[in-house]
């Protein structure tokens, strides 16, 4: 029987929430968790994609021939984060200059051609909307977590804001790409004895 | 054949639409971009040279052909009038092109400030070009004329120690920012009367 809308937006919340369960798109949560507000930026890129290429991807389903689909899915994601790329540098700046090479790779991230390919070739509109929002805001929300743990612990501050006294020591481990490896593999290790009983 | 035809026009159809898309997208969010890498690159420098200048030098900016290409040119303000200009010169550092942005005095020819906008030098070493006021202060009312050299070539410039390459390049930026000006003085003070 097939899942019901809901269905298809939550399991990107919780079940398959990228990159904890799915574990995919790895590059990029190592690469702009070291503060929060680049992870929120990041994940709305991500969203916008997302769901972009979902749904173009679900709609053209049927005239896309399979030979050449892979093709076709990179054209529209490109596209997608061509778009984000320049609103970005036209309204965000200095967000841009700190993802930089981060959003141009958002073509190769893993989830992003895994959905289209796995999940709106083969269904329709609105579940692909439904599965690329509730998967891009789940990428976010681990994003955002991982940020928060490094960021406060790495720079002791969280989105910009100084939270510990002057005499706090940063653990600047953290905010560097071991700190990020390690974070990862406890949030990880948490999650799935959560998930199992 | 047919599923071979079919391929071809997908692709075809597909990459015209996305190119066309880009293409109108890049020519509407063009102008905003320019001002954004102006506000966060550039203006930086533009603003330090500037300091207490009562206009908003990115906003009155003007462009003059030079040769092939376009320069821009930001006008400071100082006590009413529109004397000085800020615009940019290159010169051959020690990893790459460094961006230099110079302001003059155009009514008694001397410099009023450097600053170093892009650059790709050692961190620590030849950056300091850029971090360090000392060395952007020797410009400091000098005449923006002739060429400049480092103290070891025979020249005016007191390079940084340790970066000689980077400090020559910075020389040779001022020189041509030089060239520049001297060229362009009567087209320069011709513009700069419109911001009265």
């Amino acid at each position: 029987m097939a899942k019901s809308v809901t269905q298809e937006f939550t399991k990107g919340l919780w079940a398959e929430i990228p990159p904890f369960r799915l574990v995919l798109g790895l590059c990029p949560i190592l690469a702009v968790t070291k503060s929060v507000e680049n992870a929120i930026g990041m994940g709305v890129a991500v969203i916008f994609v997302l769901v972009g290429s979902n749904v173009l991807v679900s709609m053209l389903r049927k005239i896309i021939p399979s030979k050449v689909r892979i093709a076709c899915f990179i054209i529209i994601v490109a596209t997608f984060v061509t778009v984000v790329e320049l609103l970005m540098q036209a309204y965000t700046y200095p967000l841009f200059l700190k993802l930089g090479i981060f959003i141009p790779l958002i073509v190769v991230n893993c989830i992003v051609l895994g959905r289209a390919e796995a999940f709106a070739y083969k269904n329709g509109i609105i579940p692909s909307f439904a599965d690329g929002l509730g998967l891009g805001i789940g990428f976010t929300i681990s994003l955002t977590a991982l940020a928060a743990i490094r960021e406060v612990l790495g720079s002791g501050t969280f989105y910009g804001n100084q939270i510990f006294g002057p005499s706090f020591q940063p653990f600047n481990f953290m905010v560097e790409a071991p700190g990020a490896f390690v974070c990862l593999g406890l949030m990880l290790c948490a999650m799935n004895s959560i998930g199992k009983k | 054949m047919r599923e071979m035809l079919k391929m071809i026009i997908v692709l075809t159809v597909l990459c015209s639409f996305s190119g066309g898309l880009l293409a109108a997208l890049r020519n509407e969010t063009m102008e905003k971009i320019e001002n954004q890498q102006l506000e966060f690159v550039r203006g930086p420098a533009i603003r330090d040279i500037l300091k207490g200048s009562s206009n908003d030098p990115i906003a009155d900016r003007f462009k003059i052909k030079v040769g092939e290409t376009e320069k821009s040119f930001f006008v400071g303000k100082f006590d009413g009038k529109t004397e000085t200009v800020v615009f940019e010169s290159t010169g051959k550092g020690f990893g790459g092109d460094i961006g230099l942005m110079l302001g003059v005095n155009i009514a008694d020819d001397k410099i009023t400030g450097i600053g170093v906008t892009t650059h790709s030098e050692t961190p620590g070493i030849g950056s300091r070009a850029q971090t360090d006021p000392r060395f952007a202060a020797q410009f400091k009312g000098v005449l923006l004329t002739g060429d400049f050299k480092v103290k070891n070539e025979g020249g005016q410039v007191d390079a940084i120690s340790g970066a000689t390459v980077t400090s020559k390049g910075i020389a040779v930026a001022v020189t041509e920012a030089a060239k520049t000006y001297t060229s362009l003085k009567p087209q320069l003070a011709e513009k700069l009367k419109g911001f009265k």
